[in-house]
């Protein structure tokens, strides 16, 4: 097995292990005591702290452009952001962004 | 698969008044509300489907095999932070900031598992262990909302409705991602996959984003990772997520006060 392989084997163990205890806390072990207020605060905001954070550096350098900042790449975030905000309907947001993706890097080449 | 009878949640007397429509929900076995959510959850198959397709393609292309892709889809069973995985797996990041940033994401599952026990703390320790390994999205967010517009239901008959939602959401997911794994070393690297990614955690955030304290999250969510992206990869993640996370709790707070303000 390569040290790739370990790696990878050894992230999904410890990601299904620390998961599942994050699923099972309260219903497991917690019980009926309420969430403190301030962590039922900071927990609202995970999806919205982590995933921006995630894809912000691949919009704006993307690997596949070496890095440089790019017109179709930009346009594609930013109809996939529009239209996921106005529909709030998260397969129309991506639709309609790939589109725009594939659509520009059709007519750019 | 059997459900203990239970007490029902609320005495009869309560509240004697019920629609024929309630009555007919709460008449429900245990098998007909299990058939009654893995119904209701079809509609989601639009979205996770193609999301678990997905994941299988990133993750043939980012060189896992078919064991991993399954062991991700099995053992994680949680899309957003099997995506962050593989991702960061690709960026050769360090384990410790991988698992970090795949945790992150999941901590709102903490929120689900603490606004479930009301309504099911009442089932038995080894249901419960179950119904936490099942606990992703879907599951939540369908059985949420049928416990709270029946809240007559028994325990049984909501643990029922919840495996089924879990059972119509959880196995497309796995095979969804083994189907992509297929798939992805079929498609050509000039359809563009790279970008699935992001617009795909785009327009998971888009619809959140309905309040000042979600905007002001993701603005400084970003802010952060663009102005840390100097920094070794993945830490900049890891530095962004908390102060969002504060902020997005600050303003809420903030917000809170003005409102409150402006009822006195």
């Amino acid at each position: 097995m390569s040290g790739f392989d370990m790696k990878v084997w050894f992230v999904i163990l410890t990601l299904g292990i620390g998961t599942y205890l994050i699923r099972w806390s309260f219903l497991g072990v917690i019980g009926k005591r309420p969430v403190p207020e301030w962590a039922a605060r900071a927990l609202r905001y995970t999806a919205v702290a982590v995933l921006p954070a995630i894809a912000a550096p691949l919009v704006v350098w993307p690997a596949a452009t070496g890095g440089q900042p790019d017109p179709v790449r930009l346009s594609a975030a930013a109809v996939a952001l529009a239209t996921g905000i106005i529909t709030r309907n998260v397969l129309l947001a991506i639709v309609a962004g790939m589109v725009t993706l594939f659509g520009m890097l059709y007519l750019w080449a | 698969m059997t459900f203990p009878e239970s007490p029902p949640a609320v005495t009869p007397e309560a509240d004697p008044v019920l629609t024929p429509d309630e009555r007919r929900v709460l008449a429900r076995s245990p098998a007909e509300c299990l058939r009654h959510g893995v119904i209701q959850s079809l509609p989601f198959l639009l979205v996770l489907v193609p999301f678990g397709l997905l994941f299988g393609v990133l993750a043939a292309e980012s060189g896992l095999d078919l064991a991993q892709v399954l062991g991700f889809s099995v053992l994680v069973l949680a899309g957003a932070s099997q995506f962050t995985a593989v991702q960061l797996l690709n960026d050769h990041a360090p384990v410790v900031i991988i698992l970090l940033s795949a945790l992150a994401v999941n901590l709102r599952m903490a929120m689900y598992s603490a606004s479930l026990v009301p309504w099911l703390g009442g089932a038995s320790p080894c249901q419960r262990g179950l119904l936490a390994y099942l606990l992703i999205d879907q599951s939540y967010a369908l059985s949420i909302q049928q416990f709270e517009k029946h809240p007559r239901l028994r325990v049984d008959q909501r643990l029922a409705y919840f495996f089924g939602t879990a059972l119509c959401s959880c196995i497309p997911w796995v095979i969804a991602s083994a189907v992509g794994f297929r798939l992805g070393r079929a498609i050509p690297e000039s359809w563009a996959l790279d970008f699935a990614l992001p617009i795909t955690f785009i327009a998971m955030v888009a619809p959140m984003l309905r309040t000042p304290a979600h905007l002001a999250a993701a603005a400084v969510s970003i802010i952060a990772t663009l102005g840390f992206s100097t920094l070794p990869s993945g830490l900049g993640i890891l530095l962004a997520a908390p102060l969002a996370m504060a902020t997005g709790a600050l303003v809420e707070r903030r917000m809170e006060r003005i409102a409150a303000r402006g009822l006195e």
